[in-house]
């Protein structure tokens, strides 16, 4: 017994059995978390499967604008040609035009649908029946569970020669005018159904806001003597302030991609010179004429402004407003 | 939803008692009223639309085309309805919309529901980067073309795969369902898994029988996305026998329509009659419009519970 307790064989066991069990116990070890939570990683098999396919091969395959495609070939393309589509379509005076289109449509978008949705807020904040308040809400968020192809059939219907819209414009001027196609129309025709679509659902954000605003910030500024105007200005605005900021970088961020499943359905070939924007352009290029590198470094250009766009307006609104979104 | 109508009862109150202790001005009173108008105005404009596109669908073509159509029906007539309503084309695309949309919301519910249970676990190892490789693709997407050659390259085209999988999992969705879970409280599941079930049990027998409503919400969010979508159809799907309702309606509005599934009685093909489109567009939209008024209540608190955590 006593030479068991001595000998040397039993206590170099007794030495490594320890350091293996700390080995095996050092919080975040990947052993230690594979072997306590390998259900939980089996659920996340499949979801991260599809990112890979769906979200991150698609990225990969961005690499095309810089290589050869062969359809029905590699999705990764033939053989690197360099810039040469870059340099195309640097040379292109459609995408320009297309570009110019998109900054347009996306400033105006931001111009008229990003603050529709915070007054149309407050002024349902402002109301003292909840009933009433419950029914325009219900009223409002209705566009926004239409398909979009319902909404681009009402656009064209409301705006066709004989729809309503004409029917106001020819008792108020007497002349009709031709909406859908005429260039010059299709911006107001685009921003007004946008407006239409957008505000009541986009609401909803800044409502929910306003119910966690304090009651007392309202007393103490009575008190104060402010009237109703001086309080939304002091107290209901710098308190929905980073819902604003939020939702303003998000919208910075889907700046490029303006309504392009919109645009596909309303726009046509007479008024290109005002609706085609980035990507209806791409769309035409790549999948009607079959240029898919080109097409795709379109597409890339467009993705890598997005980012920028977001990730500086992240930045900017970090430092000047202290909100982020990350 | 129980604190948040409690502070909009609070909020009543307080008003009222603002209006006894001081006198309402006249400036006050005018912003009432015209506060009242707008919003009556906004709800107006709303749902003008629909009642016209009603009205239109109940129209004779004469009246429509002469532009006399506005709220109510111009010489009634419901011949068109009867004429979709007996279209093959349109009740075999009718039936593939509820077939898409059944079997994308199945995929979207199980891909989304293991993957927020899986990162709501706060030790779970690596939560940071599968959080992070989810919430990238809201910022940054392959685009149009890449992902058109690659569902080409796995030969989904004219499958109804093209149209259920490339959009399975909404990230916006993911978060909402992953802060659901976070929230909820641990010692459920711990004391589940001190009786013995395993973590695949804890989320099914005490996990997601608690989670009904987010279950339903989130349902909700993807049937509806999947009813409204036509876009995965248009790129990938070239037989008509495989097209859903939205892609019929596109195909009437952009005059591709062939006189067949027009019904045969438009005789200038390019230029389907308004009276038909309102009837398709009518047509569509009931099944939306009949769960609607649940469909709201339900986005919005979801909405809310994606709002609580920002």
């Amino acid at each position: 017994m006593a030479l068991h307790i001595d000998g040397p064989p039993k206590v170099v066991p007794g030495v490594e059995a320890p350091k293996a069990a700390k080995r095996r116990d050092k919080p975040g070890s990947w052993k230690l978390a594979l072997k306590r939570d390998w259900r939980l990683y089996t659920l996340l098999a499949l979801p991260l499967l599809y990112l890979l396919i769906f979200r991150y091969l698609p990225m990969a395959g961005n690499v095309i604008a810089f290589r050869q495609f062969q359809p029905g070939g590699s999705i990764f393309g033939e053989k690197w040609v360099g810039f040469k589509y870059v340099t195309l379509f640097i040379n292109d005076p459609s995408f320009w035009q297309a570009f110019q289109n998109t900054i347009v449509l996306g400033v105006l978008t931001l111009l008229f649908c990003f603050p529709m949705p915070i007054i149309f807020a407050l002024m349902l904040n402002e109301l003292r029946s909840q009933k009433f308040k419950k029914f325009v809400q219900t009223v409002a968020y209705l566009p926004h569970f239409m398909s979009v192809v319902i909404i681009a059939g009402m656009i064209l219907q409301n705006f066709s020669m004989t729809g309503t819209v004409n029917q106001i414009a020819e008792s108020l001027f007497g002349t009709s005018v031709n909406f859908t196609q005429d260039p010059g129309w299709f911006r107001p025709m685009y921003i007004s159904s946008e407006v239409w679509q957008t505000m009541g659902w986009g609401a909803i954000l800044y409502l929910a806001a306003l119910t966690r605003v304090d009651e007392s910030l309202y007393e103490a500024a009575r008190i104060d003597g402010a009237n109703r105007w001086q309080q939304t200005w002091h107290v209901t605005l710098p308190a929905i302030r980073p819902t604003i900021v939020t939702l303003l970088i998000l919208n910075i961020g889907t700046f490029m991609a303006v309504g392009f499943e919109k645009i596909l359905l309303i726009y046509n070939p007479l008024n290109y010179a005002t609706s085609d924007v980035i990507s209806t352009y791409l769309y035409r290029v790549g999948l009607e004429s079959s240029n898919f590198s080109y097409a795709a470094a379109i597409g890339m250009f467009e993705s890598v402004i997005g980012l920028t766009l977001i990730l500086s307006a992240n930045a900017i609104s970090k430092r000047v407003a202290g909100t982020s979104l990350w | 939803m129980v604190n948040k109508t409690a502070t909009a009862l609070k909020g009543a109150p307080a008003q009222g008692v603002l209006l006894k202790d001081m006198k309402v001005s006249r400036g006050m009173r005018i912003f009432r009223a015209f506060n009242l108008v707008f919003l009556l105005l906004v709800v107006f404009l709303t749902v003008y639309p629909f009642l016209n596109i009603i009205a239109q669908s109940f129209s004779s073509e004469g009246f429509i085309n002469a532009g006399q159509v506005n709220l109510f029906p111009m010489g009634f007539n419901t011949e068109t309805y009867k004429l979709i309503l007996a279209d093959s084309t349109f009740w075999n695309n009718y039936g593939n919309t509820v077939l898409y949309t059944v079997v994308a919301t199945a995929i979207s519910m199980v891909l989304t529901t293991s993957f927020a249970y899986a990162i709501a676990k706060k030790e779970l190892k690596g939560r940071s980067v599968f959080i992070g490789l989810a919430v990238f693709t809201m910022f940054f997407n392959g685009g149009l073309i890449p992902n058109y050659v690659l569902i080409s390259s796995l030969g989904m085209r004219d499958t109804i795969w093209a149209v259920v999988l490339p959009n399975a999992i909404s990230v916006f969705n993911l978060l909402i369902m992953k802060s659901f879970f976070e929230n909820m409280p641990r010692e459920l599941e711990e004391a589940a898994s001190i009786d013995g079930l395993t973590q695949y049990g804890v989320l099914f027998r005490v996990v997601l029988p608690l989670s009904k409503a987010i279950v339903a919400t989130m349902v909700l969010f993807y049937a509806v996305a999947n009813w409204n979508s036509w876009f995965q159809a248009f790129l990938y799907l070239d037989n008509p026998d495989l097209f859903p309702v939205t892609i019929y309606l596109r195909n009437m509005i952009a005059g591709v329509t062939t006189a067949g599934s027009a019904g045969g009685t438009a005789e200038n093909v390019g230029q389907i009659a308004a009276n038909i489109q309102s009837v398709t567009i009518v047509l569509t939209v009931i099944p939306i419009l009949c769960v609607y008024p649940f469909v709201q209540k339900y986005f919005f608190s979801g909405v809310m519970l994606g709002s609580v955590k920002e």
